[in-house]
């Protein structure tokens, strides 16, 4: 096993990070990384799945779920999030909802190698905008930052985002 | 088309201890309302995103009733909510929608193909398992029980008049007496999920 197979993340450790910071609900999209893990979420009792067409509905979703007592997780692409701009503003912000983003990073290089795909180009400058903190997820070891992402969350009660930047490998 | 207020007032008695999200006609309803603690008169925070929100609140509460006031130009603009209400189905779903035809609020524009959209049609199309539209206060009324009596989720399309306002933002009476805050707490407290 070379270091680059060593590097994956895999998706069971994605949801273990989610059932142990008691999330109820996925409010999502679908994207090119999440197939794994939404089998995997599928299977999983303990949580609801709520799919949505379009991610700027996923985050006054989520905001009532909060409001009424759930614990969701937004799990969308990149471009999704940028997407929901106003309604992160409106919703999440103005309604103080502690909500986490797991995003896929379309577009993504680990090494920032150039590409012709412009949707990580603009992710992070989008959520500095926004002044959304986040913290990048490509491999197992660091899921910790998934916890750190569901703390701070809470603590500040404002949306917080992971970044997911590698593709779901399925390791069962 | 009938008066929003006019149907709120008729509504008042049929609420029982619903959840009400009154979206559009909420400068009605906080005068009409006697149990604001279940209210949820959000003002908007985000155009579009009403019917995501009274559904998630549904999802999250699905002993208690949730009934929503949206309006057509928030279901414009976040059709495809529709979709996955049908699709998750919550039976304590309620989802009336005010179409005045207009934005209201920003001078009384028409909204895109205001007097030829079946809302009905398209909340029918999209899975909702019962559907109603009303162009008479009397009609709507009487429906009310039939409405509120089986299980959701349930669309309504209302004709309602247009409360258009003009005047600058800076001039208009502020309708919402109370934060998003305390409208969150006051309503988490009263249903017993915070302290």
């Amino acid at each position: 096993m070379n270091d680059a197979s060593k590097a994956h993340l895999s998706p069971e450790i994605v949801l273990n990070q989610l059932k142990k910071h008691g999330v109820t609900h996925v409010v999502w999209l679908p994207d090119s990384e999440t197939n794994w893990l939404y089998l995997l979420m599928k299977a999983e009792p303990s949580l609801t799945l709520v799919a949505v067409p379009r991610e700027g509905l996923a985050c006054s979703v989520a905001a009532g779920l909060a409001v009424g007592g759930a614990v969701p997780v937004v799990l969308i692409q990149n471009t999704g999030l940028m997407e929901s701009g106003d309604s992160i503003r409106g919703w999440l912000f103005g309604l103080e909802i502690p909500v986490v983003f797991v995003v896929g990073m379309r577009g993504w290089t680990r090494h920032g190698a150039p590409t012709a795909d412009t949707a990580s180009v603009y992710t992070e400058p989008f959520l500095n905008a926004f002044r959304i903190n986040y913290y990048l997820v490509e491999s197992d070891a660091d899921a910790d930052r998934i916890s750190l992402a569901f703390n701070e969350s809470k603590k500040t009660k404002r949306p917080v985002a992971v970044l997911v930047g590698d593709e779901y490998q399925f390791n069962g | 088309m009938f008066s929003t207020e006019d149907f709120l007032k008729a509504f008042k008695s049929h609420r029982g201890d619903a959840i009400v999200v009154p979206g559009r006609g909420g400068k009605h309803w906080v005068k009409i309302s006697d149990q604001p603690d279940l209210d949820l008169p959000m003002g908007d925070p985000a155009m579009g995103g009403h019917a995501a929100f009274a559904f998630g609140l549904a999802m999250a509460q699905p002993k208690r009733r949730v009934v929503l006031f949206d309006s057509e130009g928030d279901v414009q603009m976040g059709l495809g909510i529709l979709l996955t209400i049908a699709e998750q189905n919550p039976a304590n779903f309620y989802h009336f929608m005010l179409d005045n035809e207009c934005y209201a609020t920003t001078g009384g524009q028409p909204v895109p193909n205001a007097k030829n959209v079946n809302y009905e049609m398209l909340a029918k199309g999209a899975g909702y398992p019962r559907t109603y539209s009303f162009t008479e206060l009397e009609a709507a009324v009487a429906a009310l029980p039939e409405i509120l009596g089986k299980p959701g989720p349930v669309f309504v399309a209302m004709k309602v008049h247009a409360d258009v306002e003009n005047k600058p933002i800076g001039e208009r009476v502020r309708w919402r007496k109370r934060s998003w805050a305390q409208v969150i707490g006051d309503l988490q407290r009263k249903i017993g999920i915070a302290a």
